[in-house]
């Protein structure tokens, strides 16, 4: 089958006062239908910009390059009313704070309903008992009476599971979640991504999980891409990944997250931090932080090649990677 | 005890190389550098600051005192009082025939002085009032704030008018009358910024080591309030000008044969219709200047201070 | 260690309510009680983690530890001396001993300040004796002790990113060598791989300036990670006090049990295994606390008597506690194991 969504050379740039910078550089993916793929990294790792951008939602002073092809149609070629066609139709997105997009003016049926008027020519009355019936199976209690309620009148969760409802009331093809749990806690996150897993499955959407957060990744996604500095310097499989990674900086990350199965006595953290994308280092990008790093990798930058099976990853060292005094 | 070899391992295996030159950029340095790319704000200062040097070195080349009479145009002002290099009237002469140049430098000075004043009044006792009213909250602040609110509940063009009247027009007096009113707004300001301010981490931060209250607040959180202090002082100086303007223009300023840009322009209202329109050109020219550079450094000041609100 | 842990702090009923509302003329101010029976020590040299969701009156519970709040009621012994009864003037100097490091590095950091006057505020208010050498050369070492170069002494904190911010926060804490440091959420707001350098930090100080912590985060994991005993709060109460392995290993309360259930793991077999114990609903609203057990509304084991008494907290061989009525009935029913 035909991926959903296969975007090719994607780089974002901002102009800056008196320089630019390259927020994702060069990214090439594809999302097959009914799938979820974790987007992964740290501050400035350009992850959710890649996302802004597809989604025609960026700030004004930066640009686009690059295709996004959704079946044949190239999402980054459309003019804006164009674009307006496609978004909340066939790729909708939510937020980490639900509540910036919820009009807090309009009780939620109103902002449900005029989704579908506006995508699917419903009328009213239509629309309306379509929003209730959404909100029923994301796990709102009492859906009609909470379908006249503000947006304030929700808990941090009900919002969330609002925004949900609202991307999906379309069936879009694929729903891009960026960091939707990060505000919610963890018994609500649970509940959450829970949801996501029944509601990939039901609708056949393809979830793309933008998050900084290892251990939801290991719980709902099947395939994942690492970003650093702007570009993806891993992708492949979450089993693959987690258990064999072959980037130092997933390898990094990996470390860096505290495992409540397991009580290391310290962490084994990535040295130094994050680059400011402005001064990206010479090489590759993670040369300074890296434990591995050789000669070659201060020079030269590694172009992301295969490393076996659906795998990809730009690093130079072949084979396995491994902390030296861990198991 | 600061062992130094128990720490030295955390140190260099955590040291952290450092790009950036050693001296800090401190936020109003920050501040300076947005203001001076800000060309409006920056053209406006530069013309404020060429009407105080005019105001200063202007007498140097004026003729003519500001009360002496030129009996030579009194009674023919239309003509022999119009702006003249020869009759060493540079703006022509007012109505009863004083030279008009030596007036308007003096009203602008006294205009300039009021404005101040005024704003230096509101920046020290309304920055402290509402300081110390909205970091001790409560009780205090309740009484602090309702005290503000009944002044200002007063009339306060009727206070000032009494004033003036009972105790004669005198500088004193309008200074007096100016500083009354003009703090209130700041400490308004002031304590609401405070409040966002007391709730701060840093704030608490200091409370948790060991900070007196006076520290809290004169280390912590007036320094932090003084770019905003600066944006009100600087936008109030006009907001004084015309407070004063107002008043001169009822006839009770500034007293003969003392004037202020407000007294010049009523002055030269009057007399438009006669068609000496210098008498109201000039002095209106100034004021105008004047209140258009404050607002624009002000609101400059606003966006370089203050970058997230644009 | 093998000798009786010396108690540094023992907290004993301690309750605090906050009023919101009233401030108007017609409102009646609404009661929100953000802790209250809460008992327990800290021993010295010990890391005590305090997990709980939002609402669970953790942050509340450390600052009522450093009097940045007061209490309503009970009292917050430090070496047998009750702190809430501290003269404002005595607290003021005793803070030489309790520091706090927070979560939003660069809010806690006055802007206007350079990161030499912020680590050296605490020393100018309680070390008035120092000189200004003295001051100087401490803050130095204790940057180098963070890992903050001294060419950074005259920097502004918006400079600096979020980990190296959280390091002058820590220098700062760190400064007037405390015995005692509440850490709120200090490294929620932090990437994940600063995060770990900042936990590893933390556990290095504490061994080299013999340091009792108070790690509190909503993060389990992370808690786990550093905490050698482990308390759990929810909405206001605790529920659950034991060592790290005991609260992982052994869960009694219900609310304990399916936390762990709901932690994220970083690993996605096991992840795709477990079985999430799905609690109801969410955190009900503090301000109209229930009666009973405050847990009851979401406990899939709530009986009646969970409604009309409220469990005692008991303590347990080991010195754990827990504060449930059916907790060994439960046990009973479900051993662990079978989940998780």
């Amino acid at each position: 089958m035909a991926p959903v969504l296969t975007v090719k050379d994607l780089s974002v740039r901002f102009a800056l006062h008196e320089s630019e910078v390259t927020a994702v550089n060069n990214l090439n993916f594809t999302l097959e239908a009914g799938e979820t793929m974790a987007v992964v990294g740290e501050s400035g790792s350009g992850k959710s910009q890649a996302f802004l951008a597809l989604m025609g939602l960026m700030a004004k002073n930066g640009t686009v390059t690059g295709q996004a092809l959704l079946g044949d149609v190239d999402l980054l070629a459309l003019s804006k009313t164009e674009l307006n066609q496609y978004r909340g139709r066939d790729v909708a997105m939510i937020f980490q704070d639900p509540m910036t997009s919820l009009n807090p003016a309009l009780r939620l049926k109103q902002q449900l309903a005029e989704v579908l008027v506006l995508h699917k020519g419903q009328d009213q009355k239509q629309a309306e008992a379509s929003a209730i019936a959404m909100l029923e199976r994301v796990g709102i209690p009492e859906p009609a009476k909470r379908a006249n309620a503000y947006p304030h009148q929700l808990s941090g969760g009900m919002r969330q599971r609002v925004m949900i409802a609202m991307a999906l009331l379309c069936q879009p093809k694929i729903l891009i979640a960026d960091e939707p749990t990060t505000a919610l806690d963890v018994t609500v996150q649970a509940q959450m991504l829970d949801l996501f897993k029944t509601l990939t499955d039901d609708f056949g959407t393809s979830l793309v999980l933008i998050t900084h957060d290892l251990g939801v990744v290991a719980g709902v996604a099947d395939r994942m891409m690492v970003m650093y500095g702007g570009r993806a310097v891993e992708k492949g499989s979450v089993d693959d990944l987690f258990y064999d990674p072959r980037h130092p900086y997933t390898l990094g990350l990996l470390h860096s997250t505290p495992h409540i199965a397991k009580r290391a006595e310290r962490l084994d953290p990535i040295q130094g931090m994050p680059p400011s994308l402005e001064h990206l280092p010479q090489g590759c990008a993670f040369n300074p932080r890296c434990a591995f790093a050789f000669d070659r990798c201060m020079v030269e930058r590694p172009a992301l090649t295969a490393a076996g099976e659906g795998r990809e990853k730009a690093c130079f060292h072949e084979g396995p990677m491994r902390y030296g005094k861990v198991a | 005890m600061l062992a130094d070899n128990r720490i030295k391992s955390v140190a260099s295996a955590e040291a952290i190389a450092s790009e950036v030159p050693a001296k800090g950029r401190s936020l109003w340095k920050d501040a300076g550098r947005r203001f001076m790319a800000n060309r409006a704000a920056l053209t406006s200062l530069i013309v404020l600051l060429a009407v105080v040097v005019f105001t200063i070195v202007g007498p140097f080349f004026a003729r003519w005192s500001i009360e002496k009479i030129d009996w030579s145009v009194v009674g023919n002002v239309i003509n022999a009082g119009a702006p003249s290099l020869e009759t060493g009237h540079y703006f022509g002469t007012d109505e009863v025939g004083r030279d008009l140049y030596s007036r308007v430098i003096q009203g602008t000075q006294i205009s300039l002085l009021v404005g101040l004043v005024g704003s230096a009044i509101a920046v020290i006792v309304g920055t402290i009032y509402g300081a110390i009213a909205g970091y001790f909250g409560g009780r205090l602040d309740s009484l602090m704030m309702r005290f503000v609110d009944i002044i200002y509940s007063i009339p306060y063009m009727f206070i000032l008018i009494l004033l003036l009247i009972v105790f004669g027009r005198s500088f004193i007096m309008l200074f007096v009358g100016i500083g009354l009113i003009s703090w209130l707004g700041m400490s308004r300001v002031v304590r609401g910024q405070t409040l966002t301010l007391k709730n701060r981490e840093f704030v608490e931060a200091a409370i948790a080591t060991g900070s007196k209250p006076r520290d809290v607040i004169f280390r912590h959180i007036v320094p932090n309030l003084l770019g905003i202090v600066a944006i009100y002082a600087t936008l109030l100086v006009p907001e004084m000008i015309l407070l004063e303007s107002f008043i001169s223009f009822l006839g009770l300023g500034v007293q003969e044969p003392n004037t202020s840009l407000g007294a010049l322009i009523s002055e030269g209202a009057q007399t438009m219709q006669y068609g000496t329109i210098w008498q109201l050109a000039f002095p209106l020219f100034f004021f105008i200047t004047i209140l258009f550079t404050f607002f624009f450094v002000g609101d400059g000041l606003r966006d370089a201070l203050d970058p997230k609100d644009r | 260690m093998n000798q009786t842990p010396v108690n540094l702090l023992e907290i004993r009923n301690l309750k605090k309510t906050f009023s919101i509302g009233g401030e108007g003329l017609f409102s009646r101010p609404l009661t929100l009680t953000a802790l209250e029976d809460i008992n327990f020590t800290i021993r010295k040299d010990e890391t005590l983690g305090i997990v709980g969701e939002s609402g669970s009156g953790k942050s509340t519970l450390g600052r009522c530890i450093l009097q940045l709040l007061s209490p309503d009621q009970g009292q917050v012994l430090w070496l047998g001396q009750d702190l809430t009864k501290l003269p404002a003037e005595e607290m003021r100097k005793r803070r030489q001993d309790l520091q706090i490091i927070f979560q939003d590095p660069l809010a806690s950091l006055n802007p206007r300040m350079t990161v030499g006057e912020i680590i050296a505020d605490p020393l100018r208010t309680l070390r008035p004796e120092l000189s200004k050498e003295q001051r100087r050369e401490r803050v130095l070492k204790t940057m180098a002790a963070v890992g903050l170069l001294p060419e950074m002494i005259n920097r502004y904190p918006h400079e600096f990113s979020g980990g190296q911010a959280q390091r002058i926060g820590i220098a700062r804490a760190l400064v007037t060598e405390p015995k005692l440091i509440v850490c709120d959420e200090p490294v929620s707001a932090l990437d994940v791989s600063i995060q770990a350098q900042i936990l590893n930090l933390l556990a290095e100080l504490k061994d080299a300036f013999g340091l009792t912590l108070i790690f509190i985060s909503h993060n389990l994991s992370v808690v786990r990670h550093v905490s050698d005993r482990i308390l759990v709060l929810y909405l206001g109460r605790i529920v659950e006090l034991a060592t790290g392995d005991e609260i992982y290993m052994d869960p009694k309360h219900p609310y304990t049990r399916a936390l762990l259930t709901a932690v994220p793991i970083p690993d996605p077999r096991l992840a795709r295994q477990r079985t999430i114990d799905g609690l109801k609903g969410e955190i009900p609203s503090p301000i109209n606390p229930t009666s009973g057990c405050t847990f009851r509304t979401r406990c899939r084991f709530a009986q009646p008597q969970c409604a009309e008494t409220r469990p005692v907290l008991e303590t347990l061989d080991g010195g754990r506690l827990v504060a449930c009525h059916r907790w060994r009935e439960i046990e009973a029913a479900e051993p662990i194991g079978a989940s998780a």
